[in-house]
């Protein structure tokens, strides 16, 4: 040993920096190219980006605004032909109003409101069209909104009133230019005296765009697709989210806690932690099988419903949040445990007092991310039904729903393409502004707890 | 209880010790990591009031031992202790024995500084407020105040007590550890190596610190620096490969070792 340290060296110190001269041009090289290669595939993950947004927002922001006409409406007597609406004074008992409203509704409820609007869109023609073009050009749940309107308020029977009265998918479709206009008359949607009709109140502007509201608004529609809209899948999706991390966060936290700071190192523990990294990689239609078997059919939840499939994304998200969880745990330095463990604290007061404050700003990262994946889950939710047409916001967790990426689902399975293709784009915007909204909330919610240690 | 020195010195030479009461004291202390055995049967007497320095080359086993008094070997999975230690007549290694009682009589501070990140006043306070030593903010206050004063940091520190403990310097953040141990009033303070990463000048400052803490206080210091052990110590144990290699005071092991290995040691040859 002491001979190699006497010997002299092979490189005389004369050389060495020649030598590492030489080789400075190559190691520089490396570098750069290895830079070009970082910025190169930095370069290509944005461009991917780009372009999925910039698809998704062309095809998807056109769908917010949509056809309607600007009619007057006349609330022809003749035509709504109801007597007064009950009064609750005017009853003894309740029920004896609650019967009479009951009729004097399904009186109104059989009132042809159609006729209603034919004429309201007449009056804007020089020539009036026949009954059965013009019902191609209105949304036919506008019947209903009319209906609705003097439901609420019966005082309007022999008025008029300015409406905005959405036009119909495929007028949507022939005003914004989604289907060839050279095609023949045998392939469009709307024959030639209807085309003629809808450029003649284009023209006029009796006919125009405006922000669809009832997107947001409305509920899934299948005979009126112009009227359709996001609320009901929207609520179903903010029912099963709320589920989601009411079950999840303090299940995981607890569990990783658990697991990290309490739990022996045994063959049992080691069980449950390689179940729970497997469980994480289970593909989530198995998911919705296990809720179709379990909680459907052996705890007879009902179907479709949000409590369902909040269950079934909670089982999803659990080891997310278990492992996500387990790893800010371990990023707390061992030295605060010491410090704390040698004052005399308990575990719990160690958990609690000194390694929970540190972590909760990791805690709320993986509960987002929790919920982001499975905010957009949609297998395990077809299984369990909710991609059933439901024509309703739930009113609870109990109701049935559908869910905002089932939503889409069924909207990019429409056959009605030319319509409802930026209807599903603008389904996916709200997706996405859903999640965005959720990240930038934890950002937030983290930049303060940080500040604040 | 403090009991009376018996003989039962590694080396069994009489040392200034003798006269002094005995507050810790080893019986045939083993310590496996798993099927490694890292101390061998180390028995040892450590007077009360003192200071007593625990020296030898890394990986010799004298943090490992340090860390049997406090029982924070606990918190190792693998690791395994037998043997007595006695504070006062207490086995602290009896299965029986609260591990958060055993903590509040023996305290610690640690090779790095470790404050929490929280304000300088809630570091000190913790100790107290957790195991229920006070029962107004007035009272806290007063040990606060107190123990930084007895660390040594109280003029430094006393116009940002609310200010983060991490936001002061290395020597500051180590005296603070201290202040934060004595607020419990310990009666034994364990250090593991508490000036390995200080500078000479704070290092200094934590040595003469050391030196009036023995006033009230058993401390028992772990360090590299055979100069520190000389200058703060009364009594010094040489650690070699897990074995007690030989105990007596400071003076006297300093210059006219028993053991040839603790005068290679000493003497610079190895470690």
């Amino acid at each position: 040993m002491s001979s190699v340290a006497h010997a002299p060296s092979p490189v005389p110190a004369s050389r060495t920096a020649d030598l590492v001269a030489a080789s400075l041009k190559r190691r520089r090289r490396q570098e750069t190219r290895f830079k070009a290669y970082g910025i190169g595939c930095a370069a290509l993950a944005v461009l991917f980006v780009a372009i999925l947004f910039g698809t998704i927002l062309r095809s998807g922001i056109p769908a917010f605004f949509q056809a309607v006409m600007s009619v007057d409406v006349y609330f022809d007597p003749e035509i709504v032909d109801v007597g007064p609406r009950p009064e609750p004074s005017e009853f003894p008992t309740t029920a004896a109003y609650d019967a009479a409203y009951l009729a004097w509704q399904n009186e109104l409820a059989g009132i042809n409101f159609g006729r209603i609007i034919e004429a309201a869109i007449n009056a804007e023609l020089e020539t009036p069209a026949a009954s059965r073009d013009l019902r191609v050009i209105y949304a036919s749940n506008e019947r209903f909104r009319l209906r609705d309107m003097v439901q609420a308020d019966p005082g309007l029977i022999g008025q008029t009133v300015p409406f905005e009265l959405i036009a119909g998918a495929d007028v949507d479709v022939w005003v914004k230019g989604n289907i060839d206009r050279s095609l023949p008359e045998s392939q469009q949607q709307l024959t030639l005296v209807q085309q003629q009709l809808v450029d003649g109140m284009v023209e006029d502007g009796t006919m125009h765009n405006v922000f669809a509201t009832w997107i947001f608004t409305n509920v899934d529609s299948r005979s009126s697709p112009a009227t359709a809209g996001l609320a009901g899948a929207f609520v179903g999706t903010l029912y099963m989210m709320l589920i989601v991390i009411v079950l999840t966060v303090p299940i995981g936290v607890a569990g990783a806690i658990y697991l990290e700071e309490f739990a022996p190192r045994n063959r049992f523990t080691d069980l449950v932690e390689i179940n729970i990294n497997n469980i994480a990689f289970v593909p989530s239609i198995v998911f919705g099988l296990l809720g179709a078997a379990v909680f459907i059919n052996a705890l007879q939840l009902p179907l479709s419903a949000p409590i369902v499939g909040g269950l079934v994304l909670s089982l999803m998200t659990l080891p997310t949040i278990i492992i996500a969880t387990r790893s800010v745990l371990r990023t707390v330095p061992p030295s605060i445990r010491e410090a704390a463990f040698g004052l005399g604290a308990s575990r719990v007061q160690v958990v609690f007092h000194h390694v929970l404050p540190l972590v909760i700003p990791g805690i709320l990262t993986a509960t987002i991310i929790g919920v982001a994946q499975a905010i957009g889950e949609t297998a395990p939710l077809l299984l369990i039904g909710m991609n059933a047409f439901v024509a309703n916001v739930p009113s609870g967790i109990f109701d049935q729903s559908t869910a905002l990426p089932v939503q889409l689902y069924l909207w990019a399975a429409n056959e009605n393409q030319n319509f409802f293709a930026a209807r599903t784009s603008a389904a996916i915007i709200v997706l996405l502004a859903m999640m965005i909204l959720l990240n930038g909330l934890a950002i937030f919610l983290r930049q303060r707890l940080q500040t604040r240690w | 209880m403090e009991q009376p020195v018996s003989s039962v010195q590694v080396t069994g030479r009489d040392n200034q010790a003798a006269t002094t009461p005995i507050k810790v004291s080893a019986r045939g202390v083993d310590v496996f990591y798993g099927e490694k055995q890292a101390i061998k049967s180390v028995s040892i007497n450590i007077p009360s009031r003192s200071v007593t320095a625990f020296i030898g080359p890394s990986g010799c086993g004298k943090s490992t031992f340090l860390r049997c008094i406090n029982r924070m070997n606990d918190l190792i999975d693998s690791c395994r202790v037998t043997g007595e230690i006695l504070i006062d007549a207490d086995n602290v290694l009896d299965r029986s024995v609260d591990v958060v009682l055993l903590r509040a009589r023996v305290g610690m501070v640690f090779q790095k500084p470790n404050p929490f990140p929280k304000s300088i006043y809630d570091n000190v306070a913790y100790g107290p407020k957790i195991h229920g030593l006070v029962r107004s903010k007035a009272e806290m206050d007063v040990i606060v105040e107190q123990s930084l004063r007895r660390a040594a940091l109280w003029d430094e520190v006393k116009d940002r007590l609310k200010e983060p403990g991490n936001g002061l310097s290395g020597g500051q953040q180590q005296r603070l550890c201290i202040a934060r141990a004595i607020a419990v009033s310990p009666e034994v303070i364990l250090m593991d190596e508490p000036c390995s990463a200080l500078d000479p000048i704070a290092t200094a400052k934590i040595e003469e610190l050391i030196d009036e803490l023995r006033q009230n206080f058993t401390i028992i210091i772990v360090t590299h620096s055979m100069q520190q052990a000389a200058r703060v110590s009364q009594q010094t144990a040489f650690f070699y490969l897990g074995i007690l290699v030989e105990t007596g005071s400071t003076e006297f092991m300093f210059t006219n070792p028993h053991d040839q290995r603790t005068q290679d040691y000493i003497t610079g040859r190895f470690g």
